[in-house]
């Protein structure tokens, strides 16, 4: 037998209430947005730029301090819009309630794991060691 | 996961044809059907019209067929001129109303469906029950604190031309029922013709309840869910824009953290 609803519609609309968040993410999102579009092309420009040139010349081309900045920048930007990105498509598709938390939580462990350690390997190489 | 096929006692079959003996300008009608007293699954039924004895829109010929050819055909119908709503369906792929939808628009057979994604009641009608309890959820009606006025809500004009695109939406639930988000948190998220109507209130200068209405939106699904895929403002037969509505509480939205 299948289990019964006998909730008004009203109460199953109204669940558990509002969150009172989701601006902050619709925020960053569109300001991550904004920051990627020049600093890709930066990005691309850099890549280019350096077709052809040795290890050590781009080493150096990366190690310049306003190119650091500029790469922590693109990774952060990257990293938590590509965050913001999955999680609003798990939320979309995935309705079981335990998949879509542990999907979440890995979501955020991937995208913060892979930026942090890009940030790791960008200072490392600013700072010449 | 979501479900991006209907379940196995969803899908139609090919269901009856019923000719229109002696007629020479005919229309095939395939028509959506689906009665909850038998176990049966959903069919097509093909209803050939007789173009010179039917009026010119979709819904004249559903009401032809209803009255000469099958009267258990069943779906809703009131005003017959886009002012009520009732007969909003599917017709050749375009949520719209049957009223307002003339026959001479759809090339080929014209196909008839209910609005997607909701349960069906009957043949062409839908379940509305959710949506009518969403629009009940942002209280859609003038909310203030102050003394009422002896007379009236004082307006300015121009803060009256601001609710132009709003207040004309007739909840038929056309838009609602196009936006894939919906399809998949139709649960959670309250769909454009809700949200329409919820900056309907927000955007009426009379009202003093806005800090209230924008907390009980500020929701990821509530709000969130729309992506701006604009087939809210596509479909609509009264030509409004949900979506540009939805746009406008989610600056609000930013207005009053910044």
């Amino acid at each position: 037998m299948s289990k019964q609803d006998m909730r008004t519609p009203l109460a199953k609309i109204l669940h558990l209430g509002s969150a009172k968040s989701g601006t902050e993410d619709h925020v960053i999102q569109r300001a991550t947005a904004l920051a990627i579009a020049p600093l890709s092309v930066f990005a691309i420009v850099s890549v280019v730029a350096l077709i052809g040139a040795d290890y050590e010349t781009a080493r150096a081309y990366v190690g310049h301090p306003l190119i650091s900045i500029l790469l922590i920048a693109l990774i952060s930007a990257f990293v938590l819009h590509m965050r913001i990105g999955v999680k609003i498509t798990i939320e979309d598709y995935v309705h079981s309630e335990g998949l879509k938390h542990y999907s979440l939580l890995a979501n955020s462990f991937f995208s913060y794991g892979i930026g942090l350690a890009c940030i790791y390997a960008a200072l490392k190489i600013g700072f010449g060691s | 996961m979501v479900q991006f096929t209907l379940p196995k006692n969803s899908k139609p079959t090919e269901g009856r044809t019923f000719k229109a003996e002696g007629a020479k300008r005919v229309k095939n009608f395939r028509v959506y059907r689906w009665s909850p007293d038998d176990d049966k699954n959903p069919s097509i039924d093909t209803f050939e019209v007789d173009l010179d004895k039917c009026g010119p829109m979709v819904l004249d010929a559903l009401i032809k067929i209803k009255n000469e050819v099958d009267q258990t055909l069943t779906f809703r119908r009131s005003c017959r001129e886009g002012i009520c709503g009732s007969c909003a369906m599917n017709i050749d792929g375009q949520n719209t109303l049957a009223c307002t939808k003339g026959i001479d628009e759809c090339k080929g057979d014209v196909k008839i469906y209910p609005l997607p994604s909701m349960g069906v009641i009957k043949d062409l009608v839908p379940d509305l029950t959710g949506f009518y309890a969403q629009h009940a959820s942002i209280e859609p009606w003038l909310q203030t604190k102050s003394p009422t006025p002896e007379k009236e809500w004082k307006q300015s004009h121009d803060d009256r031309e601001k609710l132009d695109g709003l207040y004309e939406c007739i909840l038929c639930a056309c838009c609602t029922t196009s936006c894939p988000s919906y399809w998949w948190n139709g649960d959670r998220y309250l769909g454009p013709a809700t949200l329409l109507q919820a900056y309907r209130w927000l955007a009426d200068s009379r009202d003093e309840a806005k800090g209230e209405r924008l907390d009980n939106l500020e929701d990821p699904f509530r709000l969130y869910r729309c992506h701006t895929i604009m087939n809210c403002a596509k479909t609509c037969p009264k030509g409004l824009n949900p979506a540009k509505a939805i746009a406008e509480i989610k600056k609000m939205m930013v207005e009053r953290q910044a």
